[in-house]
């Protein structure tokens, strides 16, 4: 028993050491903007005004968001892309210092009703449903939808031509509203801008309509943009409802960004201005800025996404740090949920196999529910949920709490196979020895159970280590989220593929040993069997 | 020294005790015989509280447990104060079969006792060394033959230095030559002044070694007395057909 209590006092003074990290981390106001990709619990659990006024954190889906914010594929650990520009020029004149937060797409408003971040700025559009939700600024962006074809295709050039052809796009966007509008039946809606590429380029799909600032920036060579502009879209960025100061005051800003030129600027840079900012910005004047960030971002993605021996090389070595990185996020949140599980498990398992009646129950109910019910929605749950009765986890508390509390109903029903497998005359002989319960099940029967129970538990903690690839829905960039985004923005989906799928063997692997061995070792006493 | 009055025990409506009390001598082996199902084992496990009874007394060395059917938390802590007196050995000798010979004998006197380790191991090696053991203490219980098993089991109860000693079935999973093995301890525990209470189907055993036998049928004890008196000339007729089915 007091192992047990050890083990789980240990867990959980790591659960205290983790959200006390939080303070610190936003009180340090790391280098902010050059926040490195997937560093562990990179994302600090924000507390309404335990924060200086000086740290402005932001957030956007960084992963294969090009030309939003994205990791520069130059310089994998730093972000850019024109919104992330935009931002430093906000917190620039705020006099404040712009903190990029990375979040999941789906993630990004919830997490701003959670106080996680001051505001989210990805392509957002004023839609009314998007209204109900949140604050928006004034128009940051204005743009139109274009359709994308093969260039061998012609004639796919209107909404009308469209009908009756399969045409992909992202989901909940304008474009996807009305293609739905139009032809509900041959819509394709995707998560990721580049399988939305490659499905029409391998003739999954006839055409794309997508906001235009994606079609100019994922057309390869082969792809063509046809026909006049389709519809209008606005990206505001948002604010939680509760902070309306912080959105007038960014809307202040904006408005002088735009009149002196500095939003036409950075948008020239990306090759991102248009007719249409010209006349929502009411500025008609030409810069003579040259479309250097767009160029750029050209000219490396051709480098490093090229099959030369030498690109190739020049790409996966780019890679190694970000999969190093995100091998750890695995394995720690692996690791440290698996002691979790390991111990509540035991816990579990002993109340429904020796306590009493009432505890037996509840110890039942919770193996059942927790069973029942999919890890996702209680990962999001944890994550999301229980801040509404007072406990914020940081992410990767919530994480490995998630995963821990999930695998230890899994746990509880091995050890309890476990335990009532041990023979009822090593509990009487115990007693009869003038052992009290508790020594007895420490010294006898839980050893007798533990031996058969390892091969069970391997291939639990292996289920575990890739289920940990759910975590990513709460901004924790592990392994797979690491595959997902270097994957979909060079399109190379084996090479990283396998070198991901070596990372997750070389941490399973020591796992695998570790048991391999504690197996052999009670391996004598496994060959013996009962009476 | 030991004591047990009106000891009845039913289980799901089946009387299995109907009120059995006994007396027992220091120094004194005791066989209790009879059919299987007339409830010897029970009375045994009842001795120790392995089973509580319904209703009775138990009382060893001046530890007395009564039963009222309701066992509470106090009940359990002064049946763990009469266990401390009193050692088992079972017909499946129930070995630890994660720790060696030595380690069996040793872990209650560690845990139980508190007993400094370098004491216990002196103890151990000495009880192992009397019951023939010395040579394989070392090994795990997997690799002994069952007449070694049993031989080790009752070195691990001598251990906590009981005043008495209850067995149950004790050579019943072993053939006749690896029963003699375990046999031949007893008589010589028996020689030494040890209290034994032996629930057996060994009738030459319990002829031979014991200073009386107890016959139990239907839950009850028949007929007790000396065992050449009794295997001779049974009073009881319950006693006599067992007998004869048996010889």
């Amino acid at each position: 028993m007091k192992r047990v209590m050890f083990a789980l006092a240990l867990v959980l003074s790591v659960f205290w050491s983790m959200a006390g990290l939080d303070g610190r981390a936003v009180a340090e106001g790391t280098a902010a903007a050059e926040t490195k990709a997937a560093a562990p619990a990179a994302v600090p659990l924000r507390v309404p005004g335990a924060v200086d006024d000086h740290d402005l954190p932001w957030a956007s889906d960084g992963e294969a968001n090009v030309p939003y914010v994205f990791h520069d594929p130059a310089h994998e650990g730093r972000m850019t892309g024109f919104e992330y520009d935009l931002m430093q020029a906000i917190s620039a004149r705020m006099g404040r210092h712009g903190r990029f937060v990375q979040n999941g797409w789906d993630g990004l408003i919830p997490g701003l009703s959670r106080d996680l971040y001051a505001l989210v700025i990805d392509g957002i559009e004023m839609t009314p449903e998007h209204k109900a939700a949140v604050l928006f600024s004034r128009p940051y962006y204005v743009t139109v939808d274009r359709i994308v074809l093969r260039n061998g295709e012609t004639g796919l050039d209107t909404l009308e031509a469209l009908k009756g052809h399969v045409v992909g796009t992202i989901k909940s966007t304008a474009a996807e509203r009305l293609l739905l509008d139009h032809d509900p039946a041959n819509v394709r809606s995707y998560d990721e801008e580049t399988n939305l590429f490659s499905d029409l380029k391998n003739g999954r799909l006839d055409a794309i309509l997508i906001d235009e600032p994606i079609a100019l920036y994922y057309r390869s060579d082969d792809l063509k943009l046809v026909g006049p502009p389709i519809g209008r879209v606005a990206y505001g960025i948002a604010f939680p409802k509760n902070n309306p100061g912080l959105r007038d005051a960014v809307d202040s800003v904006l408005g002088d960004l735009i009149s002196d030129g500095t939003l036409h600027q950075i948008l020239a840079r990306w090759n991102l201005w248009t007719p249409q900012m010209a006349d929502y910005t009411g500025d008609q004047s030409l810069l003579s800025v040259k479309p250097t960030a767009w160029t750029d971002y050209r000219q490396t993605m051709e480098r490093m996404s090229g099959s030369s021996m030498k690109a190739m090389v020049q790409r996966y070595v780019s890679f190694l740090p970000l999969v190093a990185s995100g091998a750890l996020m695995t394995l720690g949140v692996s690791a440290l949920a698996m002691v979790l599980a390991v111990a509540a498990g035991l816990v579990l398992a002993l109340a429904r196999a020796y306590g009493m009646a009432p505890l037996r129950w509840l110890a039942g109910l919770y193996v059942e529910v927790v069973r029942g019910t999919p890890l996702l929605i209680q990962v999001l749950f944890i994550f999301y949920g229980l801040p509404a009765f007072g406990l914020r986890l940081s992410p990767f508390a919530a994480g490995v709490l998630s995963l821990g509390l999930n695998y230890a109903a899994y746990e509880a029903e091995n050890y309890r196979a476990g335990l009532l497998s041990v023979p009822r005359g090593q509990m009487e002989a115990a007693i009869a020895l003038n052992m009290t319960h508790i020594q007895a099940l420490r010294l006898v029967i839980v050893p007798q159970a533990f031996r058969t129970v390892v091969p069970v538990m391997t291939n639990d903690f292996i289920a575990l280590l890739k289920d940990s690839s759910l975590v990513s829905v709460i901004t924790l960039t592990e392994l797979s989220q690491t595959y997902i985004r270097l994957s979909s923005t060079y399109y190379d989906y084996i090479g990283t593929g396998l070198m991901v799928a070596t990372a997750y063997l070389l941490v399973g692997l020591p796992f695998v040993r570790l048991a391999r061995m504690a197996e052999k070792r009670m391996g004598r006493v496994v060959a013996k069997g009962h009476h | 020294m030991l004591k047990a009055t009106g000891i009845a025990k039913s289980f799901g409506g089946n009387e299995i005790l109907r009120g059995i009390s006994l007396d027992v001598e220091r120094g004194e082996l005791i066989s209790i015989i009879g059919p299987s199902g007339c409830g010897k084992s029970t009375f045994l496990r009842c001795l120790n509280f392995l089973e509580h009874p319904d209703a009775g007394e138990v009382q060893v060395e001046g530890v007395t447990v009564a039963s009222t059917g309701q066992w509470r938390r106090a009940d359990e802590a002064r049946a763990h104060r009469l266990r401390g007196h009193v050692g088992m050995v079972f017909q499946s000798f129930n070995l630890f079969p994660h720790r060696t010979v030595l380690e069996n004998v040793m872990l209650a006197p560690i845990q139980v006792k508190r007993m400094a380790e370098d004491r216990a191991h002196q103890i151990a090696c000495e009880l192992l060394e009397k019951v023939g053991l010395a040579g394989v203490k070392n090994r795990y219980p997997d690799r002994l033959s069952g007449g070694q098993q049993q031989r080790a089991a009752i070195a691990r109860a001598l251990a906590m230095k009981p005043s008495v000693m209850l067995y149950d079935e004790p050579t019943s999973a072993l053939d006749p030559e690896l029963s003699e093995e375990v046999l031949s301890v007893m008589r010589a525990l028996d020689a030494e002044g040890m209290t034994q209470l032996v629930v057996t189907h060994d009738m030459r055993f319990a002829r031979a070694a014991s200073d009386r036998v107890l016959f139990m049928e239907a839950g009850q004890i028949v007929e007790s007395g000396d065992p050449d008196v009794m295997f001779a000339n049974p009073r009881e007729p319950g006693t006599r057909r067992f007998l004869r089915t048996l010889l």
